[in-house]
């Protein structure tokens, strides 16, 4: 009797996952676009609004068609966690920090091939692996400072600082001669910190990632990643960033820059127009908001290093990549949302946003990253996954900012030391 | 919580009504196959999902904590007991242990408020179920929300230093900046928060003893706190024990707070904070299941000290 129990409850828990993991329906991999698909969105501030009116333009020019959103707060941690099962949208963004470029065949469908595609779109090596594209940009950015123009005006600094030490002495000059923040890090949010590593390239060129890779000891003058670091700390340790680091709040600091009580914060050029949305609504004008390079100059010049944003692909698993495959298509191309972002359209031909203005006065020259060599695709991921020294994510500089406002035993040199050792050590563990 | 309670006070309850589970009309006994099916019937719903949610991801975690997995993977590769040894031998990682003591300080802080207010509301005090409200209520709020909240409660200038001002107090410590004050101010919010569980457990505990043992110490003179010495405590003194290593627990796997309000930076990283950084930030997620697991034995210990300490008095409970 209890044998036949047993067997019946283990049947009952058996048939309810079957259940669960059940969806029936044919698929639609070439055909017409038409049916439903689920877009999985990081943009959980547009999903209801611009990304509803995306949806329905798209609907009309596809009838038939039906496309629903699902945004997600934590997109990359979320996402990356679906991956693992087949359920993930049908077309959706590629969480680019943990799946590295050698897996994209297993989640992603190929779009075209690289050769043919980088002739029409920006960042393609960005989503290619073994000359196929398994995503395309959704927006690129070009790495500066944002900055509140009347600010620094103020402190009587009209043109851009050319070196990091003119950089230091202006943003004491703020400090001294006005009542802002001169430098504001985020602190608390974190992504703003990581989002300093996309300055990689400004001086040592478009091959930096594998020099970072190759390099045994990268926190040292004269790599890109020192100049990162070093910049950061010296600007905590002299006390001109915000007091209290660890209450930071990215919305209101928004606010803050366009009201001029921050000076400065190192950006993409995507913030540019959230910003200047802030200053219109503080009721200033948006050109109260400016967009420097960073202040490394090469041969004399700036120059920008410009990456992109999330990549957009297609589910391998969907069930209607036709349609998925349109939906990423009409985004790309004709939903305007780059341009909406003020950002660098994924488009080749068109026309470069105006809040890079600044940028084309100062003759600012731009770089864009190679693609990591095949067979090196994940390298660089590896060896900071292994040395827990995480180079795009904020953990490190979080611990550089304590130790630079005094929060934490050691000095600049004893941590570049230790984060050098970390690097080194999971260097000749992942090359094994 | 909820591995502790059943065995505890079914048996009392199958034994105390026999009649219960007798069929009303005797001919009809075999019309759902047989009385012992039936049991098994009610049964299948919770036990599938304690199997599914509960038994299978802790088997899964034990498999993956002798695995290289990544996360993503599709492999995993064998690796014994290299995450286990990896663990023992990086002294960084039992060094979170230490910010855990103040969650422990804190969580003993907690239960002598908890046992006070309890018992002061459980004599006849004015607005009592009002109190009773506020004291509890923050543990329905959402742990996110109430993170939120104290992050301008504690910033400078913020809430908390606008009400020392008015009392006088100008030189305030940055209360998450400082490294040294940072998990102080997080224990105390996790107080703040868990409280009112602990509140409505002794509450409800108190509540349980007859109100003629009150009455008889009253004729005999007795205090309010000789009753609190010599009749709450000895009637609450297990669900006191079980609140302790429940406390214990909780404060070795500090997690919510400190991980919406400063997401363990600035020195105020926690074990559980570290697994989920290691699984999600840095992909290792077998290296993450090992550290998990070493929590759970951990855990576990404390749990059989409690057992130990304090044992089931089933004979007090069947009578």
């Amino acid at each position: 009797m209890k044998k036949t129990v047993i067997a019946a409850t283990g049947g009952i828990v058996i048939a309810a996952l079957a259940l669960s993991g059940c969806s029936a329906g044919s698929s639609n991999d070439d055909g017409k676009p038409t049916g439903t698909i689920t877009v999985l969105t990081n943009r959980t501030d547009l999903v209801d609004t611009t990304f509803k009116d995306y949806a329905a333009q798209f609907e009309k020019k596809y009838p038939g068609t039906d496309v629903k959103f699902e945004a997600l707060t934590d997109y990359e941690g979320d996402a990356k966690i679906r991956l693992s099962s087949k359920d993930y949208g049908d077309a959706l963004l590629i969480p680019s920090s943990t799946v590295t470029k050698d897996k994209y065949s297993s989640y992603f469908e190929p779009l075209g091939k690289t050769s043919d595609l980088e002739k029409t779109y920006r960042f393609a090596g960005d989503g290619s692996y073994n000359g196929e594209v398994y995503g395309i940009s959704t927006f690129g950015s070009a790495m500066g400072i944002v900055i509140n123009k009347t600010v620094w005006k103020d402190a009587g600094i009209t043109t851009p600082p050319a070196t990091q030490d003119e950089y230091l002495a202006d943003l004491k000059a703020i400090k001294d001669k006005t009542d802002a923040i001169p430098y504001y890090t985020n602190y608390k949010d974190g992504w703003p910190l990581a989002g300093l590593e996309n300055a990689l390239g400004t001086t040592q060129g478009a091959d930096a990632r594998m020099k970072l890779a190759a390099d045994k000891s990268p926190w040292k003058a004269g790599s890109d990643q020192y100049n990162i670091d070093d910049m950061l700390f010296t600007t905590v340790s002299e006390g001109l960033s915000e007091p209290d680091p660890t209450t930071t709040n990215w919305e209101e600091s928004k606010d803050l820059l366009a009201q001029g009580k921050i000076g400065t914060m190192a950006l993409g050029s995507w913030a540019v127009s959230q910003m200047q949305d802030a200053a219109t609504k503080a009721g200033k004008s948006a050109d109260e908001i400016g967009f420097w390079p960073m202040p490394w100059q090469t041969d004399g010049k700036f120059t920008s290093v410009t990456t992109t944003d999330k990549l957009l692909a297609v589910n391998k698993n969907s069930k209607n990549k036709a349609t998925a495959k349109a939906w990423v298509n009409w985004f790309i191309n004709d939903s305007g949302y780059a341009k909406s972002q003020g950002a660098i359209s994924p488009v080749k031909s068109d026309p470069a946003p105006s809040t890079l203005k600044d940028f084309q006065d100062i003759g600012v020259e731009y770089v864009e990253l190679n693609p990591d060599p095949k067979g090196k695709e994940s390298l660089l991921t590896d060896i900071a996954n292994t040395s827990e020294v995480d180079i795009f994510g904020n953990t490190y500089r979080q611990k550089l900012i304590d130790v630079a406002r005094g929060a934490a035993a050691g000095t600049e040199g004893s941590y570049f030391a230790t984060l050098n050792k970390q690097w080194a050590a999971a260097k000749t563990q992942v090359d094994q | 919580m909820t591995r502790l309670e059943p065995g505890a006070v079914a048996p009392g309850q199958a034994t105390s009504l026999p009649g219960a589970t007798k069929p009303l009309i005797p001919g009809k006994k075999r019309a759902f196959g047989g009385s012992r099916v039936t049991p098994w019937l009610f049964l299948a719903v919770p036990l599938a999902f304690l199997i599914v949610l509960t038994y299978v991801p802790v088997v899964n975690m034990l498999w993956y904590s002798v695995t290289d997995w990544d996360g993503l993977s599709p492999d995993k590769d064998f690796v014994g007991f290299d995450n286990f040894v990896r663990i023992f031998t990086t002294p960084a990682i039992f060094q979170v242990f230490f910010v855990s003591l103040y969650y422990l300080v804190g969580a003993i802080a907690q239960l002598v408020l908890a046992l006070y207010l309890a018992t002061l509301l459980s004599f006849k005090t004015r607005f009592s179920n009002l109190f009773k409200g506020i004291i509890f209520f923050p543990y329905l709020i959402n742990g996110v929300a109430i993170g939120l909240v104290f992050l301008y409660f504690f910033r400078p200038g913020g809430t908390l230093d606008a009400l020392l001002a008015v009392v006088g107090v100008q030189d305030t410590p940055q209360w998450l900046g400082d490294p040294g004050v940072v998990n102080v101010s997080l224990a105390a919010s996790s107080v703040w928060r868990y409280m009112g569980l602990n509140f409505v457990l002794f509450l409800g505990a108190i509540q349980s003893v007859p109100a003629e043992q009150y009455e008889a110490a009253d004729l005999d003179g007795a205090t309010s706190f000789d009753k609190f010495r010599y009749i709450i405590v000895p009637s609450i003194r297990r669900i006191l024990g079980l609140s302790f290593i429940l406390a214990i627990a909780g404060a070795l796997s500090a997690f919510e707070m400190p991980y919406v309000m400063t997401g363990g930076a600035n020195g105020s990283e926690t074990f559980v904070i570290q697994t989920v950084n290691t699984a999600f930030k840095f992909s290792k997620v077998g290296l993450a299941s090992a550290m998990a697991v070493v929590l759970l034995v951990i855990v576990l210990v404390i749990t059989g000290i409690q057992r130990w300490l304090f044992p089931d008095e089933k004979k007090e409970v069947a009578s």
